[in-house]
């Protein structure tokens, strides 16, 4: 099932009486998800992301703009018509509940020709248990189960129905940073299984990235960029993309478009077209760095990491925006740790321009001196 | 640390004191009393010790009608009061504009004199001379015959005190219920609805489970209030509850004690210790049923 | 397209029946809230007619249009309904500070004191939470008429200026204040006894504040033990007051100024609740019930 938003926003009415204008928390939101996918909705906190779940599931009703499941409007039709499955962020399982009555309780409301028999119910529940591979915990009550399990249970509960769209609110959040991992594996496994198109929302971009067929980045109700992970790590619209994504986050500099040229500071670091001259953002990712004696970019050195397989250089430059930033080499390189300077020749591809007023990125194209 | 041993009962001395007195001498006195045979507080003599104080209640026809009152009482107010209550707050809780208007005036009663407030409803409920009175004016809109609710038959009587019993303790339970409901966190009520559950499958399979500690309490209290029921009466009725078979339990031990037919603490205190006897058990089959059906 | 039009009418069903149930539940509120508010609008509409307009009605109506005051002067001097209130208040005012006094002491020496056999004290003073007033009250009316303090506010007073309740109450909120508040203060050479004026007062002041709306409203409406220790009118509390008023006051039949009385003495905390509505219903909520 496609789901399509268009032009949906929802304001929230201010609290405050004395101001009229509410808050925006989902803004002119038009995208299209095709049948299947797993989505990560990505962005920082109160940027409206669980809104727009709320919104899709239908918790929330939006102030303007449509919603369709494949060719069906259900932009007013109540949660239970629409077929979709959430997983709240803290699971919400009825404690009250054993397992198996958590997973048999949506089945239980269906009514009608709808309503399966019991055998019939049982046996549902039990094929959702063994899928999330919580079979052995059916008679429990939730606290005395992990918080991965939890999790387990919540999603076998919202997949028990067999929905058309699973939606998860920050599944991961409430998890330890081992359980993170193997969970997140986890879901892109059941998705794959089922085949069911879902959507989750989440702050961690690592999250996102790792496991989603496509992510959709957003903040304060903006949709900033749609597109694969990679495809949106490797080519950012906006500067907030730019910097939200990855880890180490991208260094960011002021530089200058002078005759044909990109400079950070007095050092002419690239060979640049189509860009305006003037000042510019200039976004490095760490990975963007290579160590050259003879590099155009020269720096103080202010600390080495060594990270097994990596290593981190961090250095200052005055054109850079932070007081220090980070470099990541290879461990082979050799750094002089002694030495109060460095000197880096950089990576075209990993280098982005953004316009100084408007964050945006400027479509120019960056060579290395090198490759002359 | 021997210092600190003495200056720590020196803190505890008023409190220690006043118990000791007003408590703990007086919760050993009782029995002493209901065990003392024809205990006269005018001559301060009685004439033996043994079970005739009990006896001798318990063949008074004025404590067989204040038994008979205080349980047709608890019997009718406790169960009304409670459902009221929970219906009230689920509607309260369902709504967001004047809420707070509503939740001060459903709690006015609570802050009110149950003895002034009792002659207001006493007003409205008596039949005199000049005046049927308003209630009986409305029964009369809607062709009922007239009835004197305050001097009349002890069914009209028994109707009044319920219901200003179920009107004073109301707000309380109000206020619990609707904490209780509070408390039940947003999100189940989410996925209820997310998974198409009709509002009466909401409320017996999620709301009354989670709040179900609430409502036992609330049973529990409540029947231990009304078998204390006492002022409610006063209000209605006036001080010679016994004339107009309107007192209770409470009352008894009360009249037993001071005024026209009082100075008889033995009786007093046997009536008083049956009461407890009641209470107590009562309380304990609450407790054990709740355990079966309450959700913790 | 029947699809959609099928899909409309889901919504269109769902959207009625929400706005039935909106509709329904306010109009269940609303009756209930009339249901509340009627007696109190009855006994002030019935104490601004005059005595003879009031007896005259034989079909009371719902409004007057000749309101008057002289109800009021009535009640405040055919009766003495002044000498009523200022009773209750010194009443409510000693016992509540006496109170307050006796159950920070206890509520001290069991948080933050250690001496042997806390434990088992403390345990026995909340099994005497289980004792209900009816069973020990005779007993008090007896030692205090023996003590010849009956008609005297002490003999009002002293049974109730302990309430291990609240001590329990109490005693919880000390107990939650951190242990390091305690030690820093005793490395600072701060006596127990100052500690507990200057920190932990300070600092559990809301459950202190709650205790007294609920001893406030307690002391207030007490109507039995009142009743028993006194039989002078000049120490009559509002409770037995009314009460008096009733059976012998006005002339039976005064009715209106029966009403003034009431509304008088109604106000003093409803006048409270309002201004403190939110401390008053979370107190009450944390630790009351009613009798």
């Amino acid at each position: 099932m496609n789901v399509t938003l268009e032009h949906l926003t929802k304001v929230f009415p201010s609290r405050d009486r004395k101001v009229k204008q509410g808050t925006v928390a989902v803004n002119d939101f038009s995208f299209e998800i095709p049948d299947g996918e797993l989505v990560g909705l990505l962005g920082p906190s109160g940027c409206g992301k669980s809104t727009a779940l709320y919104l899709i599931c239908g918790l929330e009703k939006p102030t303007s703009g449509r919603i369709y499941f494949g060719e069906d409007d259900v932009t007013d039709l109540p949660p239970e018509n629409r077929g979709v499955g959430l997983v709240f962020q803290n699971y919400a399982l009825y404690p009250h509940l054993t397992v198996r009555q958590n997973i048999l309780f949506p089945l239980q409301n269906l009514k009608g020709e709808e309503r399966p028999s019991k055998e019939e119910m049982l046996r549902k529940a039990e094929e959702a248990a063994r899928l999330v591979q919580i079979e052995q915990y059916m008679d429990r009550k939730p606290s005395q189960l992990s918080g991965g399990q939890q999790q387990r249970v919540a999603i076998a509960r919202a997949l028990v129905k067999t929905p058309r769209i699973l939606l998860l609110d920050e599944p991961l959040s409430n998890l330890d940073a081992r359980l993170r991992l193997q969970t997140r594996e986890e879901i892109r496994r059941i998705q794959r299984e089922t085949g069911v198109t879902t959507i989750f929302v989440t702050h961690d971009q690592e999250e996102a990235m790792s496991i989603t067929d496509r992510i959709i980045v957003m903040k304060e109700g903006i949709v900033h960029q749609i597109g694969a992970p990679q495809l949106v790590y490797d080519d950012p619209v906006n500067l907030f993309v730019a910097k939200f994504l990855g880890n180490p986050p991208i260094n960011v500099f002021t530089g200058r478009v002078a005759g044909g040229r990109l400079y950070l500071g007095e050092d002419p670091v690239l060979e640049v077209s189509g860009a305006p001259e003037g000042e510019v953002w200039a976004g490095i990712r760490p990975e963007g760095f290579r160590l050259r004696e003879d590099g155009p970019m020269g720096c103080t050195l202010r600390a080495v990491e060594v990270m097994g397989r990596d290593m981190s250089v961090l250095a200052a430059h005055p054109a850079c925006d932070t007081p220090t930033f980070r470099a990541i080499i290879d461990s082979d390189s050799r750094v002089d740790r002694k030495s109060q300077e460095v000197r880096f020749s950089l990576r075209p591809a990993k280098v982005f321009l953004f316009s100084k007023e408007t964050e945006e990125r400027i479509p120019a194209i960056l060579r290395g001196e090198e490759g002359r | 640390m021997e210092q600190r041993n003495g200056k720590a009962w020196l803190y505890l001395l008023p409190a220690i004191l006043f118990l000791g007195l007003f408590m703990v001498y007086p919760l050993i006195d009782v029995f002493v009393y209901s065990a003392e045979e024809g205990y006269n507080s005018a001559s301060q003599t009685y004439f033996g010790a043994g079970l005739y104080n009990f006896s001798y209640v318990l063949h008074d026809a004025y404590f067989l009608q204040a038994v008979k009152n205080t349980f047709i009482l608890v019997i009718i107010t406790v169960p009304v009061s409670t459902a009221l209550a929970l219906l009230i707050s689920l509607g309260l809780s369902s709504i967001k504009p004047l809420r707070n208007l509503y939740q001060t005036i459903y709690f006015l009663p609570y802050v009110t004199n149950t003895l002034a407030v009792g002659l207001v409803f006493m007003i409205l409920f008596k039949k005199t001379a000049y005046t049927d009175g308003l209630v009986n004016l409305i029964l009369h809109w809607f062709g009922g015959n007239t009835v004197d609710f305050i001097d009349g038959p002890h069914w009209a009587k028994m109707f009044v005190l319920c219901f200003y019993t179920v009107w004073v303790v109301l707000p309380f339970k109000i206020l619990i219920l609707t904490s209780a409901l509070a408390s039940v966190k947003q999100d189940y009520y989410n996925a209820a609805r997310i998974d198409g559950t009709s509002s009466l499958r909401t409320f017996t399979r999620i709301t009354l489970p989670m709040i179900s500690p609430m409502i036992s309490y609330l049973i529990i209290t409540g029947f231990i209030g009304a078998f204390k029921a006492y002022s409610d009466a006063v209000a209605l009725f006036g001080t010679d509850l016994n004339a107009a078979e309107m007192n209770t339990i409470v009352g008894y031990v009360y009249d037993m004690l001071y005024g026209n037919s009082g100075g008889w603490p033995s009786y007093a205190s046997a009536a008083a210790v049956i009461l407890f006897a009641i209470v107590l058990t009562i309380t304990c089959v609450n407790l054990l049923v709740s355990k079966k059906h309450v959700y913790y | 397209m029947s699809h959609q039009t099928e899909l409309q009418s889901i919504e269109r069903a769902a959207r009625n029946r929400r706005i039935l149930k909106k509709s329904f539940t306010y109009l269940m509120l609303t009756l209930w809230a009339a249901l509340v508010l009627f007696p109190f609008y009855w006994m002030v509409l019935s104490s601004l007619k005059s005595y003879s307009a009031y007896n005259a009605e034989y079909v009371p109506k719902f409004f007057t249009l000749s309101p008057t005051l002289q109800n009021y002067a009535d009640a405040f001097t055919t009766v003495s309904l002044g000498r009523y209130f200022l009773n209750t208040l010194i009443f409510t005012v000693v016992t509540t500070a006496l109170m307050l006094i006796v159950i920070t002491l206890a509520a001290f020496a069991f948080a933050r004191l250690s001496f042997r056999g806390r434990d088992l004290v403390f345990s026995l003073f909340l099994a005497l939470m289980m004792i209900p007033n009816e069973l020990v009250i005779i007993t008090n009316f007896v030692t205090i008429t023996d003590w010849g303090l009956r008609n005297t506010f002490a003999g009002l007073i002293l049974p109730s200026v302990t309430s291990v309740f609240y001590i329990y109450l109490l005693r919880e909120n000390f107990a939650q204040v951190p242990d390091e508040l305690y030690y820093a203060a005793k490395v600072d050479g701060t006596s127990d006894f100052k500690y507990l004026w200057k920190v932990l007062i300070p600092i559990c002041r809301p459950t202190l504040i709650t205790v007294v709306i609920l001893k406030v409203i307690e002391c207030w409406n007490s109507y039995v033990w009142p009743r028993l220790i006194t039989d002078r009118e000049a120490r009559f509390l509002v409770s037995n007051g009314i009460q008096e008023i009733r059976e012998n006051g006005f002339g039976r039949e005064n009715i209106p100024a029966m009403m003034a009385a009431v509304v008088a003495i109604s106000l003093p905390l409803i006048v409270l609740f309002l201004i403190f509505r939110k401390k008053v219903m979370e107190g009450v909520s944390r630790g009351g019930t009613k009798g």
